[in-house]
């Protein structure tokens, strides 16, 4: 494998409380290539601290240390906050998980895709409409101007996370996080929006990470996973192997989840006490 | 067992029990933060100002003394002397009694008031909902100042009435207040079990919807308290509140107009009187928001 | 799918449509509805409170058939409903009753009160805006910095601090020590009466008639009353602000726009203050109608010629109708601008349509 794109180092992410510093993230490491990572874990895991700490967006109070944090041999940790902001969008990118509150209620989503093109990119107007047009197609939007001139509101769950994507991915960036992507969605648009993500994705050639609760999800559509605990990670492997997973947190994780042909009464409950000591 | 376990116990053995401990950790919340601290502070040393006024100041608060007239701060008058040689420092101690009886008197008044038309709004709904609360909605997009000064206008001057005319034009926003608090609590089970034993909606409103509604309420009163005594002052300096000689801090400032290019003092240290117990009601009241309500933290 | 799941664009135009005419007929009822509301009031309080209103205008000693005469023709023998419709049918059709002090009818004093109060409000209102509309932005944007807590204090004061004595300190600060300002009334004696009124604004009047001198010496005599109104609106338009910013900039929405690389500026102004732009229409307005109640006091301190003066000065001589006069209008102002800021909000919300 050539130079990985992305390389973390022992990242930690902390916050004060009234009674010290808390870290949420403890430390963790990992290297990405133009490959799907997943992360899964439960809430308070750790895992979208992870996502927004790598685009250097954790505001003060909060705090991030790493011993190496870098994105195309780009040390992220130098950064100044201009210099991130020539990276943010362009580069790295991160679709949010609920376009109920993560789309801007009073512009229309035109404006905003707009916005997210002509911030990286100096282009004529008709050519940014010619842009936005083929990007909304691309996420399977079949009347691209007419949604264009809608505002948030006036649109579902599933074209508003679709709008996202479009988004997110019109400056053509190299790596995409995807935090929760579909976790506010309707059960039946799930799997639409993660193969518009997936199908873009893989035909640009680009990075995914993929933050999310949802084991079975994350191993469908991730070449490797790492699953976080309590701000570590606990595991890490690649997504065939998952059943061969050896830390008693991911074990109980996959024990917990029902199969098609179930034949136990009852579903095991997690216990935390096998991993307490890690 | 300490008296603290006690307080914090977490399954108090009476009402009184968890209602003291209740009043604890409020108490204990509101310790820390500083700025209700000072509020709180303030306001206690309104009050014991108020108490101890015949032995905290200096001099009468009506006797003159013309050789002294229009004399500044020192060491013998530490706010100087007003027109007739009155001591200022005496006149704002003795003020305070006044100051808290309008504060309080409105509080009593115009709360109690509002809590009850928002609440049988509030619980009945429908029509005496609409009616109640169209009535207060008027009320509310009233100037509130202009109608109390319309009031005492007709009422005739002096405190009472002052105090009446504050009253007055100050329920409505509790009225909405209640009704809010009441809306969320009609529907709740315990409200349900009780109408099923047979409680008259008297019995509901007044021992179930009301007292859940008093946090709320006494936060809004605190924070409307500067207002109160902004109002009240207004009122003595246009001259239709309190009457001469009493020394009220918005009449004093009236006085002092008169003399203020020449002798700031008369009209300026009523002044910083005024800014202090209102800022010390703003202070509380935000550190009681804080802790009964954090929804709101930090607005 | 996508087609299905949003209505057709002709439905959508045409419930918006629906939707503002709604808004505004509810606007017109609530508007009058709350009007006649005052009147009750003011008729509450001009009529039923005096113990005998009668007594009040041919005093003690008067024979019992001129107090049946009076009575009779203040048509108080008629019952309270229909005393209550002459009163409206007089109010609508411009009549309040003659103003005792002046001699005048209260109408014509009003109007020609009312200028004097509409321009040291409105400048006061734009120094508010201008200045606390910023200020708010800028406390939120650096939370917890200096020049928050400057407007966390400068918030408080506003709510603690009386205007008439803020005006007073003014006076003997920047008219009697520094001679920065001038002093009481809205110009020099030597100028007065010299513009003839044709708005009644001396600003505009000055500058309509050409008399720059007027026009510097209006200025230096608005400045500090509009200045201590300002101060008022502008600790509570930027308390609002700021409390309205942080709201915002703690929207996912926000952390969108940073995502997308935007400038921290353009995150702050278009993406955390436009939505909050409706909103701010609201407080603007209910800062600029309390600016009109603030100012009864204000002019007594600077002896403004306005509605809130004549108010006053009417309130110490018992000149009734004068007082109601003035009441009503300024609760009607306070009223309509209370509402229109309402409506505005539901019309041009794009989240309300």
């Amino acid at each position: 494998m050539t130079a990985p794109m992305l390389s973390v180092e022992n990242l930690r992410v902390s916050f004060p409380t009234h009674r010290g510093r808390v870290e949420v993230v403890k430390g963790i490491s990992f290297e990405l290539g133009r490959e799907r990572l997943g992360i899964v874990g439960e809430s308070g895991s750790g895992k979208s601290m992870t996502g927004r700490a790598i685009l250097k967006l954790i505001r003060k109070p909060g705090l991030v240390t790493a011993d190496r944090l870098e994105f195309d041999g780009i040390d992220l940790r130098a950064q100044s906050e201009k210099q991130m902001r020539a990276i943010r969008g362009a580069r790295i990118s991160m679709v949010m998980q609920d376009p109920k509150f993560s789309l801007n209620p009073v512009m229309t989503v035109g404006e905003q895709i707009a916005e997210a093109l002509v911030t990286h990119e100096k282009l004529a107007r008709r050519e940014v409409e010619e842009r936005i047009e083929a990007m909304l197609h691309s996420v399977r939007i079949d009347d691209p101007k007419r949604v264009a001139g809608l505002y948030p509101h006036e649109v579902s769950g599933g074209m508003g996370q679709r709008v996202m994507i479009a988004m997110m991915l019109i400056p053509e960036p190299e790596l995409l996080i995807a935090d929760e992507p579909t976790s506010a969605l309707d059960v039946s648009v799930q799997a639409q929006v993660l193969d518009i993500i997936d199908d873009l994705v893989t035909s640009k050639g680009m990075g995914l990470i993929l933050i999310s609760h949802d084991l079975n999800l994350v191993s469908r559509y991730c070449d490797r996973i790492l699953v976080m605990n309590a701000g570590t990670v606990v595991e890490e492997c690649a997504a065939g192997q998952l059943d061969q997973a050896s830390h008693p947190y991911t074990r109980g994780l996959l024990a917990a989840m029902p199969t098609i042909n179930e034949s136990r009464d009852e579903l095991p409950v997690l216990d935390r006490n096998q991993w307490a000591g890690t | 067992m300490s008296t603290r376990d006690w307080l914090l116990e977490d399954s108090p053995h009476s009402r009184w029990q968890a209602n003291v401990g209740r009043a604890y950790r409020v108490f204990t919340a509101l310790l820390r933060n500083p700025l209700s601290v000072l509020g709180g502070i303030i306001i206690l040393a309104l009050v014991l100002t108020a108490i101890f006024a015949p032995w905290l100041a200096p001099y009468s608060a009506i006797g003159q003394d013309l050789a002294n007239r229009l004399a500044p701060p020192s060491s013998t008058h530490l706010m100087g002397t007003d027109e007739l040689g009155r001591d200022i420092f005496s006149r704002v101690i003795w003020g305070s009694q006044i100051t808290l009886t309008i504060v309080g008197l409105v509080a009593l008044i115009s709360a109690p008031l509002g809590l009850l038309v928002g609440a049988v709004a509030g619980y009945f709904g429908g029509w005496t909902d609409r009616l109640l609360m169209g009535f207060t909605d008027i009320f509310l997009s009233m100037p509130k100042l202009i109608l109390a000064l319309a009031f005492v206008a007709a009422l005739g001057p002096g405190i009472n009435n002052a105090i009446i005319a504050i009253a007055i034009t100050s329920w409505p926003a509790y009225a909405r207040i209640a009704r809010a608090e009441t809306l969320t609590i009609r529907n709740s089970e315990f409200i349900a079990a009780v109408q099923l034993q047979g409680a008259s909606p008297l019995r509901v409103i007044v021992g179930h919807v009301l007292p859940l509604c008093t946090s709320s309420m006494i936060i809004r009163v605190t924070l409307d308290m500067a207002g109160v005594i902004l109002t009240a002052a207004g009122l003595g300096f246009l001259g239709l509140g309190a009457q001469p000689p009493l020394p009220e801090w918005g009449a004093m400032i009236s006085r002092g107009r008169t003399f203020i290019l020449d002798q700031w003092w008369v009209a300026t240290m009523p002044g910083f009187a005024i800014i202090i117990v209102s800022l010390g009601f703003c202070f509380l009241g935000d550190g009681l928001r804080d802790v009964l309500d954090p929804k709101n933290e930090g607005k | 799918m996508p087609t299905t799941e949003t209505p057709d664009s002709a439905f959508v135009t045409r419930r918006r449509w629906r939707r503002r005419l709604g808004a505004i007929a509810g606007f017109v009822v609530t508007v009058f509805l709350t009007f006649l509301g005052l009147l009750a009031i003011t008729f509450f309080i001009g009529r039923v409170i005096p113990i005998d209103p009668v007594l009040a205008v041919v005093g003690d000693r008067a024979s019992n058939e001129v107090y049946a005469a009076a009575r009779t023709a203040m048509g108080l023998d008629q019952p309270l409903v229909v005393q209550f419709f002459h009163y409206v049918v007089n109010v609508f059709s411009g009549d309040l009753g003659q103003s005792v002090s002046t001699g005048r009818s209260v109408v014509e004093d009003l109007s020609r009160f009312f200028p004097a109060t509409l321009e040291m409000a409105t400048i006061g209102i734009l120094i508010g805006v201008l200045l606390g509309v910023p200020l708010g932005v800028i406390a939120a944007s650096r939370q917890g910095s200096l020049i928050d807590q400057i407007i966390r204090v400068v918030g408080l004061l506003g709510y603690s601090m009386p205007a008439f004595w803020l005006g007073l300190v003014g006076l003997a600060l920047f008219y009697a020590k520094l001679r920065w300002v001038g002093g009481p009334g809205r110009l020099d004696i030597f100028y007065d009466g010299l513009v003839a009124p044709a708005t009644g604004l001396l600003l505009v009047d000055s500058l309509l008639a050409g008399e720059i001198d007027i026009f510097w010496n209006a200025i230096t005599h608005l400045v500090l009353p509009a200045s201590v109104l300002g101060f008022f609106s502008l600790a509570y338009i930027a308390r609002m602000t700021r409390s309205f910013m942080l709201d915002q900039l703690s929207q996912e929405f926000v952390t969108t726009a940073r995502v997308k690389g935007v400038p921290e500026r353009v995150v702050i102004w278009r993406h955390a203050f436009n939505p909050i732009r409706v909103p701010l229409i609201t407080v603007i307005g209910l800062s600029y109608a309390g600016l009109l109640e603030g100012s009864v006091m204000i002019e007594t301190v600077f002896s403004w010629p306005g509605i809130g003066n004549y108010l006053t000065t009417a309130l110490l001589n018992a000149d009734m109708n004068a007082v109601l006069g003035s009441t009503l209008v300024i609760g009607a102002v306070f009223i309509f601008i209370n509402k229109i800021s309402d409506v505005l909000y539901r019309v041009l919300d794009p989240r309300a349509r």
